[in-house]
């Protein structure tokens, strides 16, 4: 790991910003004693389990719940009717059924529920349900829809002279396949009723405070009357920013007046959540001879499935990003997001950027080879840099973007020795010896990608937070979700260094006792959560100071010129102090009709280089090194960013040659471990990480969100090296051994 | 009625029909340490040694496992320390969400009792069977590779 240009911290305190102080949660982690939601048990409970539909379009006829309810031990089966408050929920627009009414739209989509004394009673009684559907054909086809108006939303950015036209120009068809978030933990929680009508949750989710509005209303219930705690999380990444149990725990609870806890397994979890969108996508790009981008046309549909979910953010995201981190003189690009009888699609890191980012990457290859240059000087020469406008919407860039820093450091990297060697665990295909040294050709891939941070178009994004000091040290309370990323490391680093205390407990507060603190997504937390405890921190050790007239403070208590004048215990012995702060990232505005406008609050950018081996006859590919650069702003942790680096940038690998769902007429294929391959530590290859640090204009320290970014070009990356080493024109990820060897 | 010796305790448990292992372990006998991502053999979250082999305990039908001793993650630290294949991941940052965590450990475990030093090509090959959806492995393969270099 390499740091460049480190940024200088205000206070030195152990364990503070800029080091990587172990995670609180480690040692339960380790010793399999850490509670996440599949573990919950409560006194009493019952088990939950869902009826779902197997077809992606069909009326429902009748349903017959009697010979479930037969079956000794069922407690309650649920349908839609027995939703006693809003029958539909969903983020932004509510259109998704909470139970499936008269029709389901989407192969798995939730027809019932049930709550049994155990397990294996309920999914029994699940499939005694007795469901009549009047199949229906499926609109699978997403240009179809498009056809029929079938959308989301639909976007059209234009900027600059749209008869500008440069000297050399190139074409090019791209596809993203459905790719799955593939969290370890599977859906899963607990609702336990209060007795008085209420009820609490205990789950796992990237947004309680989202989830308590859309669960509350739902429920038919005043806000006051449900709390959604936090329960331990098995890994997020966007599946779980929408409903999937939420209610269903919830109504079955109160139903039967009793806990009730649901777990989904891996096919019902495969079914439940959504996807990141599959892509279609039309580019044109046109350049002067010198290689300067001066115009692209773009169309780009993705395909949200059966219900809106976050499609009109995702079809935001690519196409607004459409150009990638470069200068573009003349844009048009049109961005659709389409309904259809597939899987819904939503949340994934990387977030609508990944797509477009295989496609625009893929053409800036192309147009270099076209114009004889160098495809690293032609993305030098085009690259965009802080104050710069955005090709598509027009607005200055804020904060830090150095593009060309990231390109150059990650160019700068050593490469790999050529030669794979004999031993077949280095070779394509690993120790079934498929494939043999002479075969393989290696090639080397580069590209770059960016996004926005936090959330966008004049969404009113802020986080809460509160921070108090007690003679025994800092308390931080927040309702964010801690998914796993380290979340709850960063904040206590941030409070340390704020306030000079070493002692930070980080406690998870359920919703009625603090305001929200947005989703754990769009790469927001560290910046967002983080502020919030920044600035509470920071006012808690002012008023402290100020009320001894100190000028330091540490874990001795106040200090005056080095000397301390009062213990903790002595300063506090009126009370603790504690600071609420509810902070916002500078405001993002409403787009105009052709796009333009300050609509994203801050950008990061990140570029990665693959070397990979192939073997072009058997189609075998292996990812021996892949490095990358990334702009974090100011590293608080390093560590952790190091494994949000390495983490998401394999995710990017599995996109690019193993990970898809399978999806024919709209009906999954492959959702199981067995069948949607997920990479290994055998593929996971070698990997370097270039810091970039360059303070950003919001966000602690300076520092960026740091999740997303290495998902976003690593397979755009991965596939443009298999293209060196085949020659093959490969427009489609994941590539597939016949796409590789050409059969 | 099956009996089980789990990390040296004795258990008997009734277990139901064809229930798993992992089943067993997690709603009967309160070990919910060994998790369950697939159920299918496929992600190793669920490892555990039994009688001195590793197993997926999601594909071992506990009626099978009669008179069996089992290691699981919760029988691997010695009171008030922790095992040095946990001490390692803790130093390296090689746990995030966790949940891959317990299975990676008993793994590793196992894989030091027979093989001290373990080349990080033993390693990769030891755990290609557990599955991390967050780290991408490097920090898990710095922190195994760096106590494999520890070994005498
Ligand atoms: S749960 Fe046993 S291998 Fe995945
Ligand atoms: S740490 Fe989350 S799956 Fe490994």
């Amino acid at each position: 790991m390499t740091t460049i240009a480190p940024v200088e911290t205000t206070r030195r305190v152990a364990g503070g910003i800029g080091t990587s102080p172990r995670r609180p949660d480690g040692i339960p982690k380790v010793k399999g004693e850490f509670a996440f939601s599949g573990d919950l048990v409560e006194e009493a409970m019952l088990w939950g389990a869902t009826v779902r539909s197997p077809h992606p379009h069909a009326r429902i006829s009748s349903i017959d719940i009697a010979p479930a309810l037969a079956i000794a031990g069922v407690h309650a089966v649920l349908t839609a009717d027995d939703v006693p408050g809003r029958k539909t929920c969903g983020q932004v627009v509510a259109d998704q059924p909470v139970l499936a009414g008269d029709r389901t739209r989407f192969w798995g989509e939730p027809v019932a529920i049930v709550a049994a004394a155990d397990l294996a009673t309920a999914r029994r009684a699940a499939a005694a349900v007795e469901v009549t559907y009047e199949v229906l054909e499926p609109l699978d086809d997403p240009e179809e829809a498009e056809r029929r108006g079938e959308v989301f939303r639909s976007m059209h950015v234009i900027n600059g002279d749209p008869d500008r036209r440069g000297a050399v120009a190139v074409e090019g068809y791209y596809e993203t396949g459905t790719i799955d978030q593939a969290m370890l933990g599977t859906e899963s929680g607990l609702a336990v009723p209060d007795g008085e009508g209420g009820v609490d949750l205990i789950i796992a989710t990237q947004w309680v405070h989202e989830d308590h509005e859309q669960v509350y209303r739902s429920l038919g219930l005043a806000p006051g009357q449900v709390r959604i705690h936090l329960a331990g999380i098995g890994g997020a990444f966007g599946a779980r920013e929408d409903l999937t149990l939420q209610i269903h725990l919830c109504m079955l609870a109160l139903h039967t007046g009793r806990p009730v806890k649901m777990v989904f397994d891996r096919a019902e979890s495969f079914a439940a959540h959504v996807h990141r969108h599959p892509a279609r996508m039309w580019y044109r790009h046109e350049a002067d001879p010198d290689g300067t981008l001066v115009r692209v046309e773009a169309k780009v549909i993705f395909d949200g499935g059966a219900y809106h979910t976050t499609s009109h953010a995702v079809i935001a995201n690519g196409t607004y990003f459409a150009v990638g981190p470069y200068h573009c003189e003349s844009v048009d690009i049109v961005g659709v997001a389409t309904r259809t009888n597939n899987p819904p699609a939503g949340a994934m890191r990387g977030f609508g950027a990944v797509q477009v980012c295989f496609a625009y990457e893929a053409q800036m290859d192309r147009l270099a080879e076209a114009l004889g240059m160098d495809p690293i000087e032609l993305r030098l020469h085009n690259a965009l840099a802080a104050g710069d406008r955005l090709p598509t919407t027009g607005q200055v860039i804020a904060g830090s973007f150095p593009v060309a820093e990231v390109i150059r450091s990650l160019a700068a990297l050593p490469l790999p020795d050529d030669d794979p060697g004999d031993d077949p665990r280095h070779l394509p295909g690993g120790t079934g010896l498929a494939s043999s040294r002479d075969r393989v050709r290696r090639g080397i891939g580069f590209a770059v990608g960016f996004k926005n941070l936090s959330f966008a178009e004049s969404f009113d994004d802020y986080a809460e937070a509160r921070v108090t000091l007690t003679p025994e040290g800092l308390r931080v309370e927040t309702a964010a979700a801690e998914v796993g990323q380290g979340l709850v490391t960063v904040l206590q680093q941030i409070a340390r260094t704020a306030v000079g205390i070493e002692h930070v407990e980080v406690e998870f507060v359920d919703t009625s006792r603090i305001g929200s603190a947005g989703s754990t997504s769009a790469s927001r937390q560290t910046q967002m959560t983080g502020g919030a405890v920044l600035e509470a921190a920071s006012r808690v050790r002012e008023q402290v100071l100020l009320r001894r007239g100190g000028d330091d403070l540490s874990t001795d208590g106040v200090l005056r010129d080095g000397v301390v004048v009062a213990t903790l215990a002595e300063v506090l012995a009126d009370g603790p102090v504690s600071e609420q702060v509810r902070f916002r990232h500078p405001p993002t505005s409403v787009p105009s009709e052709t796009g333009r406008g300050d609509l994203h609050a801050g950008f990061a950018v990140a570029a990665h280089r693959a070397v990979v081996d192939v073997d072009p006859e058997l189609g075998l590919v292996r990812v021996v090194r892949m490095d990358t650069a990334q702009d974090v702003g100011k590293a608080l942790n390093p560590a952790s960013v190091i494994g949000q680096v390495e983490g998401g940038t394999l995710q990017g690998i599995g996109m690019a040659v193993m990970e898809e769902l399978v999806i024919e007429g709209g009906v999954v294929r492959n959702a199981s471990f067995t069948d949607y391959l997920l990479p290994t530590i055998l593929d996971a290859p070698d990997l370097e990480a270039v810091l970039i640090e360059e303070p950003d204009h919001y966000g602690p320290f300076g520092a960026k969100g740091v999740g997303e970014p290495p998902t976003i070009s690593s397979t755009a990356a991965v596939v443009a090296a298999v293209r060196a080493a085949t020659g093959r024109p490969l427009t489609r990820a994941p590539i597939r051994p016949q796409d590789v060897a050409g059969v | 009625m099956t009996r089980l010796i789990v990390n040296g305790a004795e258990y008997t448990a009734e277990p139901s029909g064809a229930e798993s292992l992992l089943t067993t372990l997690r709603d009967r006998l309160g070990l919910p340490g060994s998790k369950n991502a697939c159920e299918q053999g496929e992600c190793g979250s669920c490892s555990v040694v039994l009688d001195g082999d590793l197993v997926c305990s999601c594909l071992v039908m506990t009626a099978d496992a009669d008179g069996s001793e089992i290691t699981t993650v919760e029988g691997l630290a010695p009171a008030g320390g922790l095992h040095p294949v946990q001490e390692a991941l803790l130093a390296e940052h090689a746990v995030q969400c966790g949940y891959c965590t317990p299975g990676f450990v008993v793994a590793a475990a196992h894989l030091f009792d027979t093989n001290p030093s373990p080349s990080p090509d033993d390693l990769k090959e030891a755990l290609s069977g557990n599955i991390c959806r967050c780290t991408g492995y490097g920090a898990i393969l710095r922190a195994l590779t760096a106590l494999a270099g520890e070994a005498p």
